[in-house]
């Protein structure tokens, strides 16, 4: 199953449990009744929602329960343009990310490993941004990046950017956002793989008459799978359902909305409740559907 | 070499005059070395004697501080492990996980585009008879069997040198016989240059055609194992390759057949042909199976020194022969192997013995006797640390 490549950090050859004990049941209980609750529930009652029909003589708002397929088709009709961008923003930023991170776990979990007191300070920098709400941190940029800013003043004071050129509410903005926010979720697994690579392979590779970017193409990156997996996927699921750094109040603009913003709205605005649900369901198996063919061609079962 | 073709042959690999030092310690001190093409040699020593280092320098993994490296008279201390013609087989085997046996011993071939990698890596597989287990991946074979993918994977690319990083370590000993036996069956088919590193001196000594016994980041001897074992030259060969009885004193007469030397108040007389030194305090030695064990004292014979009497302190009889220590006072402990001609020990524990052995079979070491230890193995923990303590001590002072 797809979740499984999420447990890149563990090692795989952990035991399962030999025998079912009334305690490990009871154990699991507050779990499975969690899941139920708060998972399974709500995903039963957005599905039903989804299929909802408008109550015939009642308010904006009020819908009654039925099977009407044609709200997909109206959704996907209409708010096309949007789950392809959330997917291609959330596609961008997955691959910027691991552009950015790759380089920076390996320096930490490779390079610096002789010096563990290294490795913790710059662990401890990756997870710093966790400290403050990312919120708080997306409208820092915002503001950073906008017309009056001192950046952007600058940039167009040294003629690098033209005098007219704006950054806040462009689609280069968004993304910015996106890998910015999600960079720590590509680093971390990514760090956790590279930190247990045996380097013996690399000098294996080399012996055997690999030069230094055939043994990083054949080797280090095939061993490396786990992370990057775990890190693309930790990206990218919830990159394509973000709604925030799209947002018209953070750093997107009318232009590119993403199907966040497209359920967001239907929801609290248009109170349009089974085209919000229909969004939804299909982000939603979208997503699994990537993310399946993702892990089965990525053929990283036996390194998991 | 580094793409296109195969060695031709097994090449000389020559160390000039080579040297590393690792931050706070120097792993080789100075190294000449000569292995001729097609030859077997096995570096032996204790852990931390600089062995694998030596290895690492040779396959590139490693820089000498100083010297040169040569391999079939090419200069290729600046060059990276890549681009040399040597293959290693690690002691942890290093199967790459994510390929399938086939693709490791075919990783070199496609690296320097050699044509038919495929048909190549059958072929390589089939001579370790694990042509079946092609499609497995390394992690579902067993010990045996990723050693033998390993060399598979390494003699693939016919190097014109063939690095062994104690590849047998981590198997069990009937395994490791048969292992061994293939090494050496693959290495007179394909007429390879075989550099082995080993601790495992029997290992050593059935296998290679040459030995060195390095320790403390230089060589102590260098020869055939026959040669070695028969005459070591210093201390420390006497009791690493096999168990020696050592013995100091001042030689008390010597003509040019044999030299006499006085052993607590016992006279030994050793050849002069096999003593390196001839005047004043010595370490001659005899290996524990030359001695044979007397009950009542042996009438004097020219051709035998006598040794006794002294009393039997501990019996282990372990099939084939029986190892014997025997207290001679004033000399210490002495190890007997006795073949087992008859039921059973013939002496036993207390019992009063004496012992002899042909003057042929004594041997007198280099070592300066006084600064030697007179009975302590080199390679106890003891003696590894007192001697890392030295040698780091004077790496402080010259710096």
């Amino acid at each position: 199953m797809a979740f499984a490549a999420f447990s890149a950090g563990t090692t795989g050859t952990e035991a399962a449990p030999r025998r079912k004990s009334p305690i490990a049941l009871l154990l699991l209980l507050p779990g499975i009744l969690y899941l139920v609750l708060f998972f399974l529930a709500p995903l039963v009652s957005l599905l039903l929602t989804s299929f909802q029909a408008p109550s015939g003589f009642g308010d904006v708002g009020q819908y009654s329960y039925a099977f009407r397929w044609e709200n997909y088709v109206e959704v996907i009709t209409a708010y096309w343009p949007h789950i392809m961008r959330s997917f291609g923003y959330a596609l961008i930023a997955t691959v910027l990310a691991l552009v950015f991170s790759y380089p920076l776990a390996y320096f930490i979990g490779v390079k610096a490993r002789a010096w563990p007191l290294l490795q913790s300070l710059m662990l401890v920098l990756v997870i710093a941004p966790f400290f403050i709400s990312f919120l708080l941190r997306t409208l820092a940029w915002k503001q950073l990046l906008s017309d009056e800013s001192f950046v952007i003043t600058s940039l167009k004071a040294l003629s690098l950017i033209a005098p007219d050129a704006y950054f806040t509410g462009t689609p280069v903005a968004v993304i910015f956002g996106l890998t910015y926010n999600f960079i720590p979720f590509m680093t971390l697994p990514l760090y956790t793989t590279l930190e247990r690579l045996d380097l013996r392979y690399l000098e294996a590779g080399s012996d055997l008459y690999a030069r230094p970017f055939d043994v990083f193409r054949k080797i280090t990156i095939p061993l490396s799978m786990p992370g990057i997996v775990a890190g693309t996927l930790l990206t990218f699921i919830p990159a394509a359902g973000d709604y925030i750094n799209a947002s018209r109040d953070f750093l997107g603009g009318p232009d590119t909305q993403m199907i966040g913003n497209v359920i967001e709205a239907n929801f609290l605005v248009l109170q349009n409740y089974p085209a919000a649900a229909a969004l939804s369901i299909i982000l939603m198996s979208v997503i699994l559907v990537i993310v399946s063919i993702y892990v089965k061609r990525s053929g990283t079962e036996e390194l998991l | 070499m580094s793409s296109g073709e195969f060695a031709s042959a097994g090449a000389d690999l020559e160390l000039v005059g080579i040297q590393k030092r690792f931050p706070g310690f120097t792993a080789i001190e100075h190294l000449d070395l000569k292995i001729p093409a097609g030859s077997f040699f096995a570096l032996l020593g204790p852990s931390g004697c600089g062995k694998t280092t030596t290895l690492r320098l040779v396959a590139g993994l490693e820089e000498p501080t100083a010297g040169r490296i040569l391999i079939g008279g090419t200069d290729v201390t600046n060059q990276k492990s890549f681009q040399r013609p040597v293959n290693t087989v690690f002691q942890s085997y290093a199967l790459f996980p994510h390929m399938t046996v086939l693709e490791n011993v075919a990783f070199g071939l496609r690296r320097r585009r050699i044509g038919d990698p495929v048909a190549k890596a059958h072929e390589a597989l089939r001579l370790v008879e694990l042509d079946h287990l092609a499609s497995r991946r390394p992690q579902q074979l067993s010990g045996g069997q990723q050693q033998r993918v390993a060399l598979a994977r390494a003699i693939v690319n016919r190097p014109a040198l063939l690095l062994l990083d104690e590849p047998l370590g981590a198997l069990d000993l009937k395994l490791r016989r048969q292992m061994q036996l293939e090494l050496k069956t693959i290495q007179e088919e394909v007429g390879l240059t075989f550099l082995h590193v080993t601790h495992d001196q029997e290992e050593a000594m059935t296998m290679a055609d040459t030995v060195a016994v390095m320790n403390k980041g230089r060589i102590e001897q260098m020869g055939a194992p026959e040669e070695l074992y028969e005459l070591p030259r210093t201390a420390f060969v006497a009791n690493f390759l096999g168990q020696s009885n050592l013995f100091t004193g001042p030689v008390v007469g010597s003509t040019s057949e044999a030299i006499s030397v006085d052993v607590a108040g016992q006279k030994v007389v050793v050849p002069a042909a096999r003593a390196h030194r001839h005047t004043g305090e010595v370490t001659i030695g005899v290996r524990p199976e030359k001695l044979t064990l007397h009950l009542t004292e042996p009438v004097d014979d020219v051709a035998r020194n006598v040794m006794g009497p002294g009393h039997v302190v501990d019996v282990s009889f372990s099939g084939v022969s029986t190892q014997y220590i025997v207290e001679v006072p004033g000399i210490g402990n002495l190890i007997v192997f006795a073949q087992n001609m008859a039921f059973g020990p013939v002496a036993h524990e207390g019992s009063e013995v004496w012992m002899s052995w042909n003057i042929e079979h004594g041997f007198g070491l280099e070592d300066d006797a006084s600064a030697e230890p007179r009975f302590e193995a080199d390679d106890t923990t003891r003696s590894i640390a007192t001697q890392k303590r030295s040698s780091l001590l004077t790496e402080l002072e010259g710096a």
